[in-house]
């Protein structure tokens, strides 16, 4: 068939809600170039207002942790409760802290 | 030992699987899958995608009719609405692998289904309120419990979907409304809507239990929460009181109250037309997807001619 039947590049879509809130991964979409893939966006992730701010990245751009070695890749995380505040121990009636 | 050593991790990824569907958490993209729950996933998924945009096309067949402004702006919403529900199913289908031009070209071949409800005509106004109360209804039934469907994606796009669907089944519902305390004529426009849609939309919820060999594997792997014959039940139930409520009928002589087990009984569906719609032979088949294709076709040169723009100006691609 003609060569407009292959897929346009996948475009990754962040929605900020509202200010003063990040923006959030809602979904993916493929788009020719940068400028139609946010208004692509826009046409399909805020339809009801759901946005102030758009970001789009290629698909192709995102470098992830494999699934694979997640377990090694977060333990050192997982054996240090001392990094949080519940660890420790306070003398009764102490505020503030 | 070769094969032993080979074997080894995949073994512990497939209990690694297990063990999250066990634990009702999500299955992600890039997890280890068993290539039949990938396989059945694109189906569903497909599936479903295919249906979300061929169902554009009964209703968009009453826009340039709509009776007025407020109709016609709601009905261009729920059909614009349709098209990005389409675009979200096609998406998670592409993270398991599949290419959505893939995925098209099946479906413009006949290779994949879509609900066979939309093979039935809109032959009057009160078709789009009985789609957006009745099949939009069913839908949502079906839907609301793949919001928990244990790959992730699917159960993301759901929950945008459902949010979305509520305002397509009130629209539904509130012109019949209009229509039921309207004038005569309007009145029984509604309830031979009503007539037609019914029994298809029973249909949409898939063959009996008996009769739908896939569903134990599915509900095993998470990915349906309820059989084809507890959501129709469901939407049964759903439905009595809300037709009460319009003042239609359902066309069911025998649809009554059951006390012992608390649901409605109704009559028999008529599987074998059922089966006859999926097998090609409802009203509309060859006319939905020759729409189809020729929207396709049609809309060939605007992606010939960004493809071309987006290659004369390479920096779009990385700003």
């Amino acid at each position: 068939m003609s060569g407009g039947d292959a897929d346009w590049p996948l475009w990754e879509v962040f929605v900020r809600p509202r200010r003063g809130l990040a923006h959030t991964h809602a979904g993916s979409l493929h788009a020719p170039d940068a400028e139609l893939a946010l208004r692509n966006a826009r046409d399909l992730f805020t339809r009801r207002g759901e946005g102030v701010s758009l970001w789009v990245v290629p698909a192709a751009a995102v470098t992830a942790s494999s699934p694979d070695e997640r377990d090694p890749f977060f333990r050192p995380a997982a054996d240090k409760p001392y990094r949080h505040p519940t660890f420790y121990e306070v003398p009764e009636g102490v505020r503030h802290l | 030992m070769g094969t032993a050593v080979s074997a080894e991790p995949e073994r512990a990824r497939a209990e690694d699987f297990e063990r999250t569907i066990a634990a009702d958490e999500r299955i992600e993209p890039r997890d280890w899958m068993p290539d039949a729950y990938r396989a059945t996933l694109i189906r569903q998924i497909a599936q479903h995608a295919h249906s979300e945009i061929i169902g554009m096309q009964p209703e968009a067949n009453w826009i340039t009719r709509a009776p007025s402004l407020r109709r016609k702006a709601i009905l261009i919403a729920k059909v614009q609405d349709e098209a990005g529900h389409g675009l979200y199913l096609y998406g998670a289908a592409e993270t398991l692998g599949a290419s959505r031009a893939e995925l098209l070209g099946k479906l413009h071949t006949g290779r994949h289904k879509y609900s066979s409800i939309f093979n039935y005509p809109t032959l009057t106004w009160a078709d789009v309120g009985a789609i957006g109360w009745l099949v939009d209804g069913a839908a949502i039934t079906n839907q609301v419990p793949l919001c928990r469907c244990s790959y992730g994606p699917y159960a993301r796009a759901m929950v945008r979907i459902c949010k979305e669907e509520s305002f397509h089944q009130r629209q539904g519902y509130e012109l019949l409304h209009a229509l039921a305390r309207g004038t005569g004529a309007q009145r029984a426009m509604a309830q031979d809507a009503v007539d037609r849609w019914w029994w298809p939309s029973l249909m949409m919820f898939g063959p009996p239990d008996d009769a739908s060999p896939r569903t134990a594997q599915s509900m095993a792997w998470k990915i349906k929460r309820h059989t084809n014959d507890e959501l129709r039940q469901r939407f049964v139930d759903i439905c009595v009181p809300q037709a009460e409520a319009l003042g239609l009928t359902l066309p069911d002589r025998d649809l009554r109250w059951n006390e012992e087990r608390g649901h409605w009984d109704f009559g028999a569906v008529d599987w074998d037309e059922f089966r006859a719609v999926l097998a090609g032979e409802g009203p509309c088949n060859e006319q939905r997807l020759d729409q189809r294709r020729r929207a396709h076709e049609e809309g060939a040169w605007v992606r010939e001619a960004a493809a071309a723009y987006a290659a004369k100006h390479p920096a779009g691609a990385a700003r």
